[in-house]
């Protein structure tokens, strides 16, 4: 995972609610065996619409995208988030997240900043005419006009997002103790290893 | 004594292999199902990384999202290949990984082939008190066996095939307690309908939601399947149904399932499961039976939901100015206008199937509808796509398959099917479909396509009407 700490840059301005895991990547594109290219089919739903703003060259390579409550709900696709950092996406900011969607995007280094409605309502203002500021060792959200909202991370995440970690590498390093588990689990519970199918 | 506990605290520290200070834990995972379109990545990466799959025991893959449903050998028994270049590049991906990688493959002419949450409870593979994960948000589906089941991304499918774990944070808890009796015409679906409807589509979001009550204690497994799978229509992590003896008469005797002494061992530890008197839920949300009718949706959202008897809402009826847009939105694309009886709504497409609904129950409940009856000229298409290839043999043992083609319905191999837009099966672009999936997103059936979820009875019902209708006008 590519380290990060700061976001700088437009905003989609989008601010709808339930923006659904279809609407980010609909299905057709889900057969590729890649991670890259996905960006072609992001927003597909959303930029046949005349005016959209991913076309609107004011926002030509934002890094940021403003949404409404419950971005991301609905399947697990992580295309959703490849889809977007290939879009060239780096931080959604909304006042909730699917489960799901902000994990996904944690282990593709892209960040989903919960801020309260009233904020979004201002980000969503400056937006249309400015850049936006994100510091993750701050945990703030800035704007050219002083306007300033902090954002809680979780403190393990903020930590692999800021230097880069790759998660499987650190949990193997507790192989160990998984080792340990299993070794009760089949003294404890020896009719859960499946029969062969 | 100890401090009462949920049934959620009780399999969460059953698998907790390390905790760390900010309270993230390592949680162990007993089973994971692996599919075509959310695994090729994650096998990528392993390899990438020189890693292996830690517990091929414990993986089991299945093809299901991107087969077609048409035939799958020819005259002389030989696998039809796929015409889709993409689709069988995925499906060839699976099918090499599996075996490099040492876990069990079901192909796509075995019988046991399916949908994987299908599968999974099929074949004994899915129990309770088990952590249960699959790259695929249905997953909560496995819940309605007592199994803490999610879905997860590709990086978390990489995650559990390197570790056979996850870091994972606790969910709150919350209960849906559903007491009463329900009336006549309501299945497990109109239920789950119900409860997105009440709830709203984020209205469990953070939380793992437990089951509870009257109604839910009298449903089969195949209808706990159904309402657990949608956990996630209304934003939970996961759903569960406390396991009980209904549970162990479904899994007894599965080929996967434990036997004999630890049959006997399984079930003892199973009975430990249930909810602790005085524990308590971070939130309980209760349910009358008697407000649950024959449900459908209208909009783009499964909380978009309403009795049978209902009318398409005005959006400036709505107090949430978010919401009003998002309706106007929906209306748009659903191409409704407020005040249409939803009765009055013709349809063209009806697809009974998908991991909601599409194991033998569901088919007979249909069945029993279209008995002796014609879908109406006005449906083009039908389709009945069974869960799986044991379902179908089942189903056809019973003769329901004939029931559906003398209505008018195609018979297909089983697989995901119209419940995506990702394989063959597509809803036109803007016809609509009486579906019995769990999605009514834009797009969700095909660019277009406009979805009205329902249950197996009110699909078929729907097909003989031509419209959406009161399934309860059909009892035969
Ligand atoms: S049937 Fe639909 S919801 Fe279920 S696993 Fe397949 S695509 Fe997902």
């Amino acid at each position: 995972m590519k380290a990060i700490s700061r976001v700088e840059g437009r905003a989609y301005p989008v601010g709808l609610k339930n923006i659904d895991t279809d609407v980010i990547i609909p299905a057709v594109w889900l057969k590729t065996i890649s991670r890259a290219g996905l960006g072609k089919g992001a927003f597909e739903s959303l930029r046949a619409v005349p005016g959209n703003v991913f076309d609107d060259p004011e926002y030509a390579g934002a890094p940021i995208l403003i949404a409404g409550d419950n971005f991301g709900c609905g399947s697990s696709r992580e295309h959703a988030a490849w889809a977007m950092a290939d879009l060239g996406i780096s931080a959604v900011i909304a006042p909730s997240f699917s489960d799901i969607f902000s994990g996904n995007a944690f282990k593709n280094g892209l960040l989903a900043i919960v801020l309260p409605q009233a904020a979004i309502d201002r980000l969503m203002e400056v937006a249309r005419t400015d850049d936006i500021h994100i510091d993750l060792e701050t945990q703030t959200v800035t704007t050219p006009f002083q306007d300033r909202f902090e954002f809680e991370i979780d403190p393990f995440r903020k930590h692999c997002l800021i230097n880069g970690v790759d998660e499987i590498g650190l949990t193997l390093k507790s192989s160990d103790a998984i080792s340990v588990y299993e070794a009760k689990l089949s003294a404890d519970r020896p009719w859960l290893a499946p029969n062969p199918v | 004594m100890s401090t009462p506990q949920t049934l959620y605290e009780k399999i969460w520290n059953a698998h907790v292999v390390e905790q760390r200070d900010d309270g993230t834990c390592l949680i162990f995972i007993d089973r994971h199902l692996v599919h075509e379109v959310t695994s090729p990545q994650a096998f990528e990466g392993l390899r990438a990384a020189g890693r292996r799959v830690r517990r091929p025991d414990l993986t089991l893959a299945v093809p299901d999202h991107n087969l077609p449903t048409t035939a799958r050998l020819d005259s002389h028994g030989q696998p039809i290949p796929i015409a889709d270049p993409e689709s069988a590049q995925q499906l060839e991906a699976l099918e090499r990984n599996a075996p490099e990688f040492g876990i069990d493959y079901i192909n796509a002419s075995d019988a046991k082939q399916g949908i994987v949450h299908v599968v999974g409870p099929e074949q004994g593979f899915s129990l309770p008190g088990t952590t249960i994960v699959c790259g695929d948000s249905h997953t909560a589906c496995h819940g309605g066996l007592g199994a803490l089941a999610f879905g997860i991304g590709t990086s978390e499918v990489e995650h559990v095939l390197a570790t056979q774990t996850l870091q994972l944070t606790r969910s709150k808890s919350m209960e849906v307690r559903v007491e009463g009796e329900l009336r006549a015409g309501v299945s497990a679906k109109d239920v789950v309908l119900h409860i997105t409807g009440v709830l709203g589509a984020a209205g469990g979001s953070g939380h793992v939601i437990e089951y509870t009550g009257s109604v839910i204690r009298a449903l089969s497994v195949e209808g706990r399947l159904t309402i657990s799978n949608m956990a996630i229509e209304h934003g939970a992590r996961a759903g569960l149904v406390a396991p009980d003896d209904t549970t162990f008469a479904y899994i007894k005797g599965r080929p996967m399932a434990p036997s004999g002494a630890d049959w006997d061992a399984a079930v003892a530890y199973w009975r430990t499961l249930a909810t602790d008197a005085g524990a308590t839920y971070d939130k309980v949300v209760s349910i009358d039976a008697a407000d649950i009718a024959p449900s459908v949706t209208w909009g783009t959202s499964p909380e978009d939901v309403l009795p049978i008897t209902g009318i398409v809402p005005d959006p400036s009826a709505f107090a949430d100015p978010s919401k009003q847009e998002a309706a106007r939105k929906s209306l748009n694309y659903m191409g409704l206008t407020p005040g249409t009886r939803m009765t009055d709504i013709e349809v063209q497409n009806i697809f009974i199937g998908s991991c909601t609904n599409s194991r033998i129950e569901d088919l007979r409940a249909a069945a029993e509808i279209l008995k002796g009856r014609k879908k109406a000229a006005n449906v083009k298409w039908a389709i009945v796509v069974p869960g799986s290839g044991l379902v179908k043999q089942q189903a056809e043992d019973e003769g329901l398959d004939q029931i559906f083609t003398d209505a008018g319905f195609e018979w297909r191999e089983p697989g995901c099917s119209a419940c995506l837009g990702m394989n063959p099966d597509k809803v036109p672009a803007g016809e609509r479909c009486a579906s019995t999936s769990n999605r009514n997103f834009v797009g969700r059936q095909g660019p277009g396509a406009r979805t009205h979820l329902v249950s197996p009875a009110m699909a078929a019902a729907a097909a003989v009407a031509g419209k959406l209708t009161d399934v309860r006008a059909f009892a035969n």
